[in-house]
Formats: structure tokens, C-alpha cells, sequence
């Protein structure tokens, strides 16, 4: 069976300074795959060239449900299916959840929606991960704690339906009880099957979302992979232990 | 074509066509041939408008001042613009009395409102609106629950003979005298037609009072003026919208606008302009505000050349307020010279000012300010925010705020941020499926929502349409 999303020999590099040193790496509908590391290794670089960030220039071959994904921008590879949840959201001022992602829906469906039929979805999407409606007339990610951030790109994400989503550390800055929330909502959207790449130094927050592969980035390249055991034994034994 | 003309002349004879080849869209017919600036047209503009000597002496006198006053080179360059070369007067053909209903207004003149897209709920507003075409007033129907309660709103022109008394007292006398710049000396000379708006004491007006202003024709001054009177404890909302297709002369348009807030009234001053890019926008507007009273400017500028436009509101009684809100938009070769002034003339005023400056291709905004706090005005508050956005490498954005306090204790805030669309927020947008203009547009609409969000729904829709097609393109 083709892969979703086939990496062969990927290249990333950010000006001069090359951060991804040739990965090559396939993900299986619906499959789940943890990337691990330590800072610096090039966990964010990867999900962000993915998606199509402009400031990285990418060598090698990624191909998408069998298409070039490099030769795409980054809203074409959204409408394809891909989501990224950022480690750290973007604030756009003034613009509201609701209206910026009834535009994305549209975008990603090509479906237009009055505002009042995609309230219906936006309120059904929101509850099934226990937000509320005063979250989404909001700006985007403007004035929001850390926890409301990741909860809001977990929203997008619900909405979005993408065939394969791309969570940049899903667990970062977050409390006990806000990561708890955050786990329980992805193990939520991962139930109907979508596949994901999930960045992450911790595995509690895969609790309740079993990992096909365990990848462990070092220096740009993939150092060890195994299976969702691999994850646990990273966490109780830290990385120094899985790369020799 | 001749080259001189009389005024009275265009009473009830057919015009020629005079729209601009490429123009064929709009097919209204005018005067051409009154041309110059000249005391004789000064005289001829106020016969023909059957005056009375006052309103005449008025004229005369203001042209003296224009005569003897030298063009401002402070601003923006005005060298281009060539006074002698504008039409002051012209009167679209076959119409003589003021419409009352939207079908009796002619059907060219229904027809270019229909080409400019005017939204469709002015039309509707229009029941309760003026609209102006060129310098009269064409179409006026006041709604019967305003004129019951004693609210006057007609046409400057009308004012002068139906309420001499008022318009005598407050027409360019205290707020803006003709004397205070070139323009307003030109504009009290030529004025013609805009909104005359009273508002007796206690009375809160339920609607908006709505108008749009129009420039139909090439080399023309367009110098309208307003003048809102609101009583003790009114309250009323005025909202004004500019346009004018584009020709390839140069035109001027001169507006003073003129308003008194009583004590404890409110009273909201909104427009939305967008002539064309030839077109030398340098306009007055004043406000005098009485204690506790609220005075309000809501702008946007999006069209013409070069404006010079600054607001102002003088807070001349205790407690008065004031908040100044303005959106300036500048594409290639547009200068926006724009700001507010407050003088803060008594105590315990209080101010805000919010201005967000958008440019793009070459464009220049500049926000000029001045915030004057007079002496033992104790208890004064002033906040002033201008936020400017480049969205290229070629634009620019400036700040020009003049604060002057001579109070020990007032408290003033000033803040500015310049910002340019940032590649992160595109790359955010972009990745959730939106394309790179549409995520433009969404930022630029956040950037100018905080001001968007105080104008009526149907204002909005057309600011953010306006504002988009604006950004077309902007970046990458």
C-alpha cells in the first residue's frame, strides 16, 4: 500500500545552516508516529518545512498521497489534508476564531457556509472537546494562556479533518490539568483513524493514543525508531540512552 | 468650448455631455465652461443661489482672506494643484427642486449610484438621508419621526433661507472662522451645498442621518459644507460617504465641517472617503464641546491623492469628552496627511485618540497630532494610539505628534507602533488553507477592526471591501 506521506532523503536548511541531514521516513494511513529528541535536533524544523514555511529551503523528496508536496504552497498542502498545530501559535489581532477558520473550512471543503451553519459545526466541534462558545468569538490566539493556545490549534484541528495532522509538541508549557484536557481531546479526534505525527518529549501525553513508531531525532537525522515502548524507555531513561 | 460663462446661465438649459471619454459608464451632463476663481464667480454662485446680503458679504469676505493668504507648505506638496484650473460651481442638468423619493430622482443620477455600488442599505437609509450630487443637494426626504420631534435636516443651500437666524449664528463664526486656513477661506467663498443638522434640546435622534457625497465631474471643487447643531442633552449620528469616479484632471475637494455639542449632548461624526486618486482632499472639521459633553469622530480615508485632514475637537467645558477613531489607507502615489486635534480647554476633560495607518506601494500615511492641555485645565485625561502598518518596502509611515500640556496634572498617554505584516502570521494563516491575499486581507482587517467595529454593520462591510480591494496584491 503507497504511504501517506513518503519522505525520501529530506533536506532542510535555514539559510546556510542545514538542520535536517537526509530523513527518509514513511506514514502508513492512519498510522501514529512520535518524533522524539532533544532540543536543537530539528523536531519543529521538520513539521514546519512540511507544512510549507517559506523561510526553509527543502532538498530531497516528500511526497503527499503520492503528489510532490514540496512543489505545493503552504494553503494548497492544507486544502490536501495537512495540519500543523504550532508549538507556539501565531496572534492575529482583531480577526476571530470563528471567522478566520469558517474561511479555513471553506478553503479546506470548499464548502461556504453562512456564518450561522458553521456556528452549528464550530458549537458541536467545541463541545466534543469541552470549549466553550466565548473561546472562538475571540481573536486569534490573541491574549490567551499557553493551555488556550494549544486547545484553540486542537479546535482547528477538529474542524479541519485533516488526513494527517502534525502536532508540534502539543505538551509544551502546559499544567497537569491542562495537559490532561489537551490528551484527552487529540485521543478524542484520533478515535476516527486520521493519522498524526505528534513531536513531543514526553509520552504521557500519548496516554490513551497508541504510537505505530517511535522516532528519536538527533543532530538532523533519525538516530533510533521502535515501536510506542520506545517513547516509554526514552522518558524513564532520557535520551543519552536510546542514541548510543 | 467657451472659456467664460455666466452661473445663471444653467437654469433650465441643456447641459453638455462632458464625461470623460472612457467614461461612458456615467452619462450625466453639465456646464463645463465656468472656470477660475474670481470675485465676479463669488457674487454670480451666491445670486444664482438667491442668497441673502449676509451669506453674499460672508463670501466676500472670506475670498479676501483667501486672496491674502499664501498656500501651506507645511504638509504634503500642493504644488500640483492648480486653483485656477477648478470648476467651483456646476448644477447637473434638469433638476430644479429638491426629490423627495427615490424614484424622482433622476434616473442617470439612480444609475451611477447602481455603477458606484453603493450599499444597498443606504438606499434604504435614503428615506431618511440626503443625497448630494456635484454641489446640490438632489435628493431629501426627511423621515416624519425626525422632523416631528424638531430635527432639522436639509441642505446647507435650504438652511440659509429657511433658518437664517440659526445658520447666521453658528456658520463659520466661532468653530471654524473662514480666516483660520487658505482652504477655509476658499471654501467660504464657493461653499456650496451639505448638511444642515439641529438638533433641539433633550432630543435623541432614534437613526443615523446619512448622505453621500459625490463628485461627478472633472476638474471640479467640491466644497460642501456641514454644519450639526445639537442641543442640551441630544443626541444624534451623523455618517458621511465620499466618491468620485476617476478623471484625469485634478479636482479639489474643500469641505468644512462644523459642529456644536451642547451641554451633555453626544454627538457622532462618521465618513467614510474614498474619492479618486487624483483628487486633493483638504478638509476643516471642528467640533466645539460643551460640559460633559461627548463629542465622536469615526474615519476612514481611503481614496484621493493627496488629504489633509486632522479633526478636532475643542473641549471647552467641564468634563467634556472626546474619542477621535480614523483609518488611513495610502497606495502608490497617495499621501495621507492625517491626525486630530484636542484641545483640552477646561477641566476634568478627557480624551481618545486611535488612528491606524495602513500603506502599501509606495504609499506615504503620516499621522500629524497636536494634544493641547491649556492652562489650569486640572483633572485632564488624553490617550493617543497610532498604530501604522507598511506592508511593503517602499511605503511609509510617519509620526508627527505635537503635545503641548500646560497643566501640572494631566495625565497623558502616547503610544505608537509601527509593525509590517509579519511572515509568521501569513505562514499561520496560509496553513490552515487560506491563500496569501486572503490572508493579507484577514490581517489588515484585524489591524483596522478595532475601529471597523464602532461604524454601522453596513459601513463595516464596505470598509473591509474597500480595504481589500485596497490590498490586492500588496505583498509578495
Amino acid at each position: 500500500m503507497m504511504a501517506l506521506l513518503s519522505l525520501k532523503n529530506l533536506q532542510i536548511s535555514a539559510g546556510e545552516k542545514e538542520i535536517i541531514q537526509g530523513i527518509s521516513l514513511d506514514i502508513g494511513e492512519g498510522e501514529v508516529h512520535v518524533i522524539m529528541g532533544q532540543n536543537g535536533s530539528g523536531k519543529s524544523t521538520l513539521l514546519s518545512a512540511l507544512a510549507g514555511n517559506p523561510k526553509y529551503s527543502v532538498k530531497g523528496e516528500a511526497a503527499f498521497e503520492g503528489k510532490d508536496l514540496l512543489a505545493l504552497k503552504p494553503h494548497e498542502r492544507a486544502r490536501r489534508g495537512l495540519f500543523l498545530a504550532f508549538q507556539s501559535p501565531i496572534e492575529v489581532p482583531g480577526v476571530s476564531l470563528a471567522s478566520f477558520l469558517r474561511r479555513a473550512y471553506a478553503a479546506r471543503f470548499g464548502d461556504e457556509m453562512s456564518a450561522m451553519e458553521f456556528d452549528k459545526i464550530l458549537q458541536a466541534k467545541s463541545e466534543a472537546i469541552g470549549l466553550t462558545r466565548s473561546f472562538f468569538s475571540r481573536g486569534i490566539n490573541d491574549g490567551m494562556s499557553g493551555g488556550e493556545r494549544k486547545m484553540s490549534e486542537i479546535l482547528q484541528l477538529s474542524v479541519l479533518e485533516p488526513r494527517l495532522a502534525m502536532l508540534d509538541e502539543p505538551d509544551s508549557g502546559l499544567d497537569v490539568d491542562a495537559l490532561e484536557r489537551v490528551g484527552a481531546a487529540i485521543g478524542k479526534i484520533r478515535k476516527n483513524g486520521m493519522s498524526m505525527i505528534i513531536v513531543t518529549h514526553y509520552a504521557r501525553v500519548l496516554r490513551g493514543i497508541k504510537a505505530d513508531r517511535v522516532h528519536v531525532l538527533h543532530a538532523g537525522k533519525i538516530a533510533a525508531s521502535g515501536d510506542g515502548r520506545l517513547a516509554q524507555k526514552i522518558e524513564e531513561k532520557g535520551y543519552g540512552w536510546a542514541l548510543q | 468650448m467657451k472659456k467664460t460663462g455666466n452661473v445663471s446661465e444653467l437654469y433650465g438649459r441643456d447641459a453638455k455631455l462632458s464625461a470623460e471619454p472612457g467614461e461612458g459608464r456615467l452619462n450625466v451632463g453639465y456646464r463645463t465652461d465656468v472656470k477660475g476663481l474670481t470675485e465676479e464667480l463669488v457674487r454670480e454662485i451666491s445670486e444664482v443661489k438667491g442668497e441673502p446680503d449676509w451669506m453674499l458679504k460672508k463670501r466676500l469676505d472670506s475670498f479676501a482672506i483667501f486672496k491674502s493668504k499664501p498656500m501651506p507648505t507645511w504638509g504634503p506638496d500642493l504644488s500640483r494643484l492648480d486653483l485656477d484650473a477648478l470648476t467651483a460651481f456646476v448644477r447637473p442638468k434638469g433638476k430644479d427642486a429638491n426629490a423627495t423619493k427615490w424614484e424622482e430622482v433622476p434616473k442617470d443620477i439612480r444609475k451611477t449610484f447602481d455603477v458606484l455600488g453603493i450599499p444597498e442599505a443606504e438606499r434604504k437609509f435614503l428615506s431618511g438621508a440626503s443625497a448630494q450630487y456635484d454641489s446640490e443637494v438632489l435628493y431629501k426626504s426627511l423621515r416624519k419621526n425626525i422632523s416631528e420631534l424638531g430635527v432639522i435636516f436639509t441642505d446647507m443651500d435650504s438652511a440659509v433661507k429657511e433658518y437664517p437666524e440659526l445658520v447666521k449664528r453658528y456658520f463659520m463664526t466661532r468653530c471654524v472662522p473662514a480666516k483660520d486656513n487658505k482652504f477655509s477661506a476658499l471654501h467660504g467663498a464657493f461653499w456650496s451645498g451639505g448638511s444642515f443638522v439641529y438638533v433641539p434640546a433633550g432630543v435623541k435622534v432614534p437613526q443615523p442621518l446619512q448622505i453621500y457625497f459625490m463628485m461627478n465631474y472633472p476638474g471640479f471643487g467640491q466644497m460642501e459644507h456641514t454644519l450639526i447643531v445639537a442641543e442640551q442633552g441630544a443626541s444624534v449620528q451623523y455618517i458621511e460617504g465620499c466618491s468620485a469616479p476617476h478623471y484625469t484632471k485634478d479636482s479639489l475637494h474643500s469641505a468644512v465641517v462644523e459642529i456644536f455639542a451642547g451641554k451633555g449632548s453626544r454627538v457622532r461624526y462618521t465618513s467614510i472617503q474614498n474619492w479618486s486618486k487624483n483628487v486633493y482632499n483638504l478638509n476643516t472639521k471642528r467640533a466645539i464641546v460643551s460640559e460633559d459633553a461627548i463629542m465622536e469622530w469615526v474615519g476612514g480615508t481611503l481614496g484621493s491623492g493627496v488629504t489633509m485632514l486632522y479633526p478636532c475637537s475643542m473641549l471647552v467645558g467641564k468634563g467634556a469628552r472626546a474619542e477621535h477613531l480614523t483609518i488611513s489607507l495610502a497606495g502608490g502615489g497617495q499621501v495621507k496627511d492625517t491626525g486630530a486635534k484636542v484641545l483640552h480647554m477646561a477641566p476634568n476633560t478627557s480624551s481618545r485618540v486611535v488612528s491606524k495607518s495602513i500603506c502599501r506601494g509606495g504609499g506615504l500615511v503620516r499621522y500629524r497630532g497636536l494634544l493641547h492641555v491649556g492652562k489650569g485645565c486640572t483633572g485632564v485625561k488624553a490617550n493617543v494610539r497610532c498604530d501604522s502598518m507598511i506592508a511593503d518596502k517602499i511605503s511609509i509611515a510617519e509620526t508627527v505628534p505635537v503635545i503641548d500640556v500646560r497643566s501640572d496634572d494631566a495625565v497623558i498617554q502616547h503610544e505608537a507602533a509601527v509593525g509590517r505584516i509579519s511572515d509568521d502570521q501569513l505562514f499561520y494563516l496560509m496553513s490552515r488553507g487560506i491563500d496569501e491575499n486572503e490572508a493579507v486581507s484577514l490581517i489588515v482587517r484585524g489591524f483596522i477592526e478595532p475601529i471597523v467595529k464602532e461604524l454601522p454593520l453596513e459601513y463595516a462591510v464596505e470598509m473591509n471591501r474597500l480595504v481589500e480591494m485596497e490590498m490586492e496584491g500588496a505583498v509578495g
